[in-house]
């Protein structure tokens, strides 16, 4: 990405001068994004700290995934797409020439919306990560496996069948492997795009406590559609319209006394 | 309410005629099918004996075995395999992997998609005047293996090309966001699931293969050559044009009869097992790929 794609289209220069804090694993500044014409991100400024789970919320289309694939580039994958503004992670420009996007995905994890394990083996799925970042340590690897998958509270339902198929496993279980997969090359921060609304409500009560639970260790992004999720799991909510950043705070502030009218009536239930 | 009724019935007619028609269109199509074959089968499993199979041919073709033209296919078979099967693959990988849409991509899949109408016996010549006469490999299995390859691979690009367009990409996002690269992300994830489908591919343009006589006229074919290849610059016999040799310009067609029909036998059991053994391997693979 060349260097004049950083230059902002609006004049904040207010904004671009305030220096980056550098203790945030995660920052934004006046982020732009457009698939060809159609700008889906507008000017998005945000700040995450460290050990937090950050909920983003708002009506479907709003920008959520778009936004959380920011952070470990998955964007660049899709054809047209133009980026402007700073997009922080630990300190570091990730759209910066210099970065390195396969140490950049190892770094920050993802969770997709459909649990999409490999047809591989139970064991290979959570291997797989370490395989192709250059480990080849077998008593490593299945240290590390069975780690990660007690991290995602999945180890004593698969412990006995770790050769067997990833598919026979059921959509909660996937998505708990998913988990341990995205844990087991140690990033830092995790995203997770809807990881439950594939799911029952049984397998997404599992989810959650285990968000819960991971939040000590990594720095958390969710996506949800659930308003009742993003109550249950997050420290901050960001409400998502339009493309725009309405609403950025604590989460209990948001949803006992949003500011923004728009904020209101997403939570409220009026639209969405 | 009585119009409606005449209306439905009406309706109902047409949808009656119409299955009754495909029905008997389909019928006819398997009938002609079964016709032929078992016409082959009937007159040529007469001649099929342990000789016919491992023989050569003897007295002017007409009796004796076809055990040369089976070697010939069984090596062109081979050949073009070895070389259409890692260059479709991998052009398809190219196109399907690391092309984006646009002018490049849509040339390439022109250019593949007219290749593939190109008649064989065009590709024939261009085979004799490339591998035979140009590259110097005379009429040698080498120069038949290249341009049967040559034919065929368009169908290889454009089976392997779907095979991995079925994988979703949910399977790539999920290797790249991990931090496999795009080259890691294609050989541990794309091409293993794509893989049972692939084989399947390369399996069935093998019956393509096997064949065709106008690719094979100019470029290895012999007419009558009673002894088995000993390098890929040899000539040999094939199933195909041995056929033809028999049954229209053999020292005593009449004579020869029952041994074309004999040959035209084995040449559809050869590709009726390669096709069956497609189905087996791709059921194989199949599951294995599952349980890796
Ligand atoms: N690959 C894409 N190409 C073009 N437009 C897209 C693409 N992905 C998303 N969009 C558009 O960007 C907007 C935001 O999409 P998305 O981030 O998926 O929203 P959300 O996750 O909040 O539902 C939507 O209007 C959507 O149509
Ligand atoms: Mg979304």
């Amino acid at each position: 990405m060349s260097n004049d794609q950083y230059l902002m289209t609006n004049n904040l220069s207010d904004i671009i001068n305030k220096p980056v804090r550098t203790d945030l694993v995660i920052a934004t500044r006046y982020v732009n994004l457009f698939y060809g014409d159609f700008q889906a991100l507008k000017g998005i400024t945000l700040e995450i700290f460290p050990n937090t789970v950050t909920a983003l919320i708002g009506p479907s289309g709003c920008g959520k995934s778009t936004y959380l694939r920011l952070f470990n580039r998955m964007n660049d994958l899709i054809d047209g797409v133009k980026i402007t503004g700073n997009i922080i992670v630990d300190g570091e420009d990730i759209y910066a020439p210099e970065t390195d996007v396969v140490e950049l995905r190892r770094k920050v994890g993802m969770v997709f919306q459909k649990p999409n394990p490999f047809p591989k083996s139970i064991f290979e799925n959570v291997a797989y990560g370490l395989r192709v970042n250059g480990v080849n340590d077998k008593k490593f690897i299945q240290a590390k496996v069975e780690q990660s998958l007690v991290r995602s509270a999945l180890w004593d339902e698969v412990k006995d069948k770790l050769k067997k198929s990833a598919f026979e496993l059921s959509g909660g279980q996937q998505q708990r492997l998913c988990i341990a997969r995205a844990l087991a090359v140690e990033p830092s921060v995790v995203l997770m795009d809807e990881p439950a609304s594939a799911l029952d409500p049984i397998s997404t009560a599992k989810i959650e406590e285990l968000i819960y639970e991971l939040k000590k260790n990594y720095t958390i992004i969710i996506v949800t559609h659930n308003m009742q999720q993003a109550g249950r799991v997050s420290d901050t909510t960001a409400f998502f319209y339009l493309g725009e950043l309405i609403e950025y705070g604590d989460t209990k502030e948001i949803f006992t006394n949003p500011k923004d009218k728009k904020t209101q009536n997403y939570i409220t239930g009026r639209f969405g | 309410m009585k119009t409606d009724r005449k209306l439905h019935l009406a309706r109902q007619r047409k949808q009656v005629i119409a299955f009754n028609l495909f029905r008997i269109l389909s019928i006819t199509v398997v009938a002609i099918l079964f016709i032929i074959l078992s016409f082959i089968i009937f007159n040529g499993i007469k001649v099929i004996s342990w000789e016919f199979l491992t023989a050569m041919p003897k007295e002017g073709m007409t009796k004796g075995g076809i055990f040369p033209a089976i070697v010939g296919t069984l090596c062109l078979i081979s050949g073009s395999m070895l070389f259409a099967g890692p260059v479709g693959v991998l052009s398809a990988i190219y196109i399907n992997e690391y092309t984006r849409d646009g002018v490049l991509k849509r040339f390439i899949k022109l250019m593949t998609n007219n290749l593939a109408g190109i008649p064989s016996i065009v590709f024939g010549l261009f085979g004799m005047s490339l591998f035979v006469n140009t590259l110097g490999f005379g009429d040698s299995i080498i120069a038949g293996s290249f341009t049967l390859g040559l034919l065929t691979l368009p169908v290889v690009i454009r089976t392997t090309e779907e095979s991995l367009k079925s994988v979703p990409d949910s399977f790539r996002h999920g290797s790249y966001a991990l931090g496999g690269t795009k080259l890691q992300t294609i050989r541990k994830v794309v091409l293993p699931i794509a893989f049972p489908n692939i084989i399947t591919g390369l399996i069935l343009s093998i019956g393509r293969v096997s064949g065709e006589t106008a690719p094979i006229l100019f470029t290895v074919a012999a007419y009558f050559l009673p002894k088995l290849p000993h390098s890929i610059f040899d000539q040999v016999m094939a199933l195909p044009y041995h056929l033809y040799v028999i049954s229209t310009s053999g020292t005593n067609i009449t004579e020869s009869r029952p041994m074309a029909y004999g040959t035209a036998l084995v040449l559809i059991a050869i590709v009726l097992i390669v096709n069956i053994s497609a189905n087996g391997l791709r059921k194989y693979f199949g599951n294995k790929v599952k349980m890796n």
